[in-house]
C-alpha cells in the first residue's frame, strides 16, 4: 500500500512525505447510494482540520460487505468501518483516529469474513481506484498484457490458460482454454471478435457488476490478452443498461487505456492492435445466452439460434467470436502473472481456481466473497456468511438463479464445484447464492422463478414459450391450495418435456427450480395439495371445506 | 435508463423541426447503420422519454431497416417504452433477494397508495411505476431506484417518505 502516495486525488490533502495510512472509501453502487461520495469529502475535511499530513483518502471499488455500507477500510491498520454516517462527526473521527494510528474498527485480520477468502478476481477490489488507470498500473495492472505481447506467442498464452484449468464463470463451465483454442484455429480472412458477456441477468447475482465497478481495467486487460491469443482486433463489452456506474467506469477505463497506449493501435509499442467498444443491453434476460447476445450486438431482437455452428466458428457478423464472461476475463491477468500451475493448485481437480459468490437473502453478511472451488456450502453460509439473520433456521440455498435449484440443509456439507452442484440438481450458474430460512415457501419460490422464465422467454420456440406458461399456471394452482395430486405428475412430465426440447439454455434450464423443489421439498407441495396449508405461511390459500 | 422530463416540451407538434433535428443528430452520433438500431433507440428515448411511432418510422428510414424490425426491437426489450412516462420514475426490484426480503409488501403498498400497477403512470402524470427483474443491489434488498438514485432496505414507511418528497 505504499504506492498510494503516487496517486492524484482531487479531494485529498496533498501529502509532503510518504503516506502512512489511507482510508479506502468504497465507491461501488451500493455504498454510493448510502452517501459514500459525501463521506470521502467529510473524511478529508476532518483530516485537514486535525492537521494530519501523511494520510490520504481514496476512492476504491467494492470492499465486500454490501449490506452494511458505506464501508471504509484502513488497510495499514487492518480495520474496517461499517455503516459510517457521513453526517456524524463521531463516526468520521473514528476513521480519522485509525489513520492517525489508533482506531477501533472491525479487525480485518481476524474477522472470519475476510480471513477465509482467497482473492484473485477481487484482488484489486477495495484496493485500486476504479477510475484511475495509473493507480491500477501502480498495483501491477497491465503487466500481464505487456508480458504477453513482448515475450509470448499466442499459442503459449492459450497453453497457459489450458494449464490453469479455468472454466467459464458465466454458468456452463466450459474450459476457457479450449474455447480460446477453437477460436484461434478458426480461419477468418476479415477479422475475429472477442465479446465480454456482462449481461448479468440472474436475479440474485451481482458479481459482474461489482467487478466492473471495482476493477474495470482488469476486465479490459483480460480482453486484450484474449484478443492477442485468438487473433482478434476488436472487442465488445455487452453490458446491462441498468449498470450505469459500471458503464461509466468502463468508458473511462477504455479512454485512459487508449491514452496510455494499452488499447488501440500498436499496444505497448508492439504491432498488436485491439479496440474495445461498449454495447448496452436493453433489458432482456435471454441475451445472456451467447447466440441471443450476438443477435443483440448486431442490433436485432435478442433471440437465440440453434448451435452448431458455435460462435467460435461463426459468431458476430458470421466471424469466429470468443465470448467470455466478466469473471472469466478478470481471472486472466492473474493466471499470466502467476502461471497456470499456480491457478490449478487452487480449488478442486475438475474445478480449479477460485469463484466469486454473491451472498444475499436471509444471511447476516450479505455481500461479495471469493473462495477456492470445493469449499462447502456450510463454510460459505455459516463461516463467511455469519449464519442466518436472527439465528433462524436455514432452509435452503438457491444457486444459479432461475436456471438453478434449491439445495436443502442436508446437503450443506457438499463441496461447491460444477459437478457436485449439478449432481444435487442445481447449477453453479454465475455464482449468485440466495439463502432462505423458514419464512420462504418452496412452492412459491418455484412459482417465482417460473414467472421469471415465462416473462423472459423470447417466444421463439414453443416448448419454452408455452411450457413455462403452463408450468406457471400449475404452480399457481397448487400455491392457491387448489391443486390435486395428479398435478404433480403433470408438472414433472411437462418440466421434462421443456427441459429436453427447448431451443436454448433459458428454456432447457427453466424447469430446474421445479425439479429441485419437488426433489427436496415435496412435503411442502403435498401440504398445499392435501392439507390446504402453506407451511411457511406465504401463500394465500383459498379456503376449502375440510374433507 | 435515465427517466425523461423534457419529453413533452420537445415532442409537441409545433416543435416538429427541432424534434427531427435532434433525432437526426442522435442517429448520426450512433452511426446510421442497421446494427446501431438499439443504441439509436436508447439515445432517442433518453431525449424524449419514450419512442413514438413516427420516430420509429423515421429511424427505420434513416437506418435502412424495415419498420417491422424497428418495431420488433422496440417492443422486444423491456427498457424501451412506446408510452409517455411520468415526470418521475420509481423502479422497484423484483429480484430474488428482494423477493425473499418482502418486496411483495412494497408492491402491495404502492398499488394501494398510488393506484397503479408496474408499467403504469399515475393519473396526474407525476410518477411512472416500473418493476425490474434485478437491480443487482441484493445486499440492500429490498431496493428501489427513484429517478436514477438507488435506495436500499426499503420499507413501506421509508418509501412513503421518498414519495412525499416528489409530491406523489
Amino acid at each position: 500500500m505504499t504506492d498510494v502516495a503516487d496517486r492524484k486525488e482531487d479531494s485529498e490533502p496533498k501529502a509532503s512525505g510518504p503516506i502512512r495510512a489511507c482510508a479506502n472509501v468504497c465507491q461501488a453502487a451500493g455504498c454510493m447510494s448510502l452517501g459514500a461520495e459525501k463521506l470521502m469529502t467529510a473524511i478529508s475535511d476532518r483530516i485537514a482540520e486535525r492537521g494530519l499530513t501523511d494520510v490520504a483518502v481514496k476512492r476504491v471499488g467494492c470492499v465486500g460487505l454490501c449490506a452494511i455500507g458505506p464501508n471504509v477500510e484502513v488497510p495499514e491498520r487492518r480495520q474496517l468501518f461499517e455503516a459510517v454516517d457521513p453526517s456524524s462527526p463521531e463516526a468520521i473521527d473514528r476513521v480519522v483516529d485509525a489513520l492517525a494510528g489508533g482506531g477501533d474498527g472491525r479487525p480485518t485480520d481476524t474477522d472470519s469474513f475476510y480471513v477465509n477468502q482467497v482473492r484473485v478476481v477481487l484482488a484489486n477490489s477495495g484496493l485500486v481506484d476504479p477510475e484511475d488507470t495509473d493507480d491500477f498500473i501502480a498495483h501491477g495492472g497491465y503487466e500481464a498484457l505487456k508480458r504477453v505481447l513482448t515475450t509470448m506467442k499466442p499459442e503459449e498464452v492459450i497453453d497457459e490458460i489450458v494449464t490453469s484449468g479455468l472454466r467459464g464463470r458465466g454458468g456452463a463451465g466450459y474450459p476457457t482454454g479450449l474455447k480460446w483454442r477453437t477460436v484461434a484455429k478458426s480461419l477468418s480472412t476479415d477479422g475475429k471478435y472477442v465479446i465480454c458477456n456482462a449481461d448479468e441477468g440472474d436475479p440474485g447475482a451481482f458479481m459482474d457488476r461489482r467487478v466492473l465497478e471495482s476493477s474495470p481495467q482488469q476486465v479490459l486487460e483480460g480482453m486484450a490478452i484474449a484478443g492477442y491469443a485468438v487473433g482478434a482486433t476488436q472487442g465488445y463489452i455487452y453490458v446491462r443498461a441498468e449498470y450505469t456506474l459500471a458503464v461509466k467506469r468502463l468508458r473511462l477505463a477504455i479512454r485512459q487505456a487508449e491514452h496510455a497506449g494499452l488499447l488501440g493501435n500498436s499496444i505497448a509499442d508492439t504491432a498488436f492492435r485491439f479496440h474495445i467498444d461498449i454495447r448496452i443491453g436493453a433489458g432482456a434476460f435471454v441475451c445472456g445466452e451467447e447466440t441471443a447476445l450476438i443477435a443483440s450486438v448486431e442490433g436485432g431482437r435478442g433471440t437465440p439460434r440453434p448451435r452448431p455452428p458455435f460462435p467460435a466458428q461463426a459468431g458476430l457478423w458470421g466471424k469466429p467470436t470468443l465470448i467470455n464472461n466478466v469473471e472469466t476475463l478478470a481471472s486472466i491477468s492473474a493466471i499470466i502473472n502467476h502461471g497456470g500451475e499456480w491457478y490449478k493448485a487452487m480449488g478442486t481437480e475438475k474445478s480449479p481456481g477460485t469463484k466469486v459468490f454473491a451472498l444475499a437473502g436471509r444471511v447476516v453478511n450479505t455481500g461479495l466473497i471469493e473462495m477456492p472451488m470445493g469449499v462447502t456450502l456450510r463454510e460459505i453460509v455459516y463461516g463467511i456468511g455469519g449464519g442466518i439473520i436472527g439465528g433462524a433456521k436455514f432452509k435452503a440455498v438457491q444457486t444459479g438463479g432461475p436456471s438453478g435449484g434449491c439445495i436443502p440443509a442436508a446437503d450443506l456439507d457438499m463441496p461447491v464445484d460444477y459437478e457436485s452442484l449439478a449432481k444435487a440438481g442445481s447449477i453453479m450458474g454465475s455464482g449468485g447464492m440466495i439463502i432462505m430460512d423458514e419464512t420462504s415457501c418452496m412452492v412459491d419460490v418455484a412459482k417465482y422463478f417460473m414467472d421469471f422464465c415465462r416473462e423472459e422467454s423470447c417466444g421463439k420456440c414453443v416448448p419454452c414459450r408455452v411450457g413455462t406458461t403452463q408450468l406457471h399456471m400449475l404452480l399457481d394452482k397448487i400455491s392457491r391450495g387448489e391443486g390435486e395430486l395428479a398435478d404433480l405428475d403433470t408438472l414433472e412430465h411437462l418440466a421434462d418435456v421443456v427441459k429436453s426440447t427447448a431451443l436454448c439454455g433459458l428454456g432447457q434450464s427453466a424447469p430446474n427450480p421445479v425439479f429441485s423443489t419437488l426433489r427436496y421439498f415435496r412435503d411442502e407441495y403435498l401440504a398445499h395439495i392435501q392439507d390446504g396449508v402453506c407451511p411457511a405461511g406465504v401463500c394465500t390459500m383459498n379456503s376449502r371445506v375440510a374433507s | 435508463m435515465p427517466p425523461n422530463v423534457t419529453a413533452e416540451a420537445t415532442a409537441s407538434p409545433s416543435a416538429d423541426d427541432k424534434k427531427w433535428k435532434m433525432v437526426d443528430a442522435r442517429i448520426r452520433r450512433r452511426g446510421s447503420t442497421p446494427d446501431s438500431l438499439i443504441e439509436v433507440l436508447h439515445s432517442i428515448q433518453e431525449a424524449f422519454g419514450y419512442l413514438e411511432l413516427d420516430v420509429l418510422e423515421y429511424v427505420a428510414n434513416a437506418l435502412g431497416v424495415p419498420l417491422s424490425r424497428v418495431y420488433g426491437v422496440a417492443t422486444f426489450y423491456s427498457l424501451f417504452t412506446l408510452k409517455p412516462q411520468g415526470e418521475h420514475t420509481l423502479t422497484v426490484c423484483s429480484g430474488t433477494a428482494c423477493y425473499i426480503n418482502s418486496a411483495t409488501a412494497i408492491f402491495d403498498h404502492l398499488r394501494e397508495r398510488l393506484g397503479v400497477k408496474p408499467g403504469e403512470t399515475t393519473k396526474d402524470g407525476n410518477l411512472s411505476l416500473l418493476s425490474v427483474r434485478c437491480l443487482s443491489a441484493c445486499g440492500m434488498a429490498p431496493a428501489v431506484v427513484l429517478d436514477d438514485v438507488l435506495h436500499g432496505m426499503i420499507t413501506p414507511e421509508s418509501i412513503d417518505v421518498l414519495l412525499e418528497e416528489i409530491g406523489s
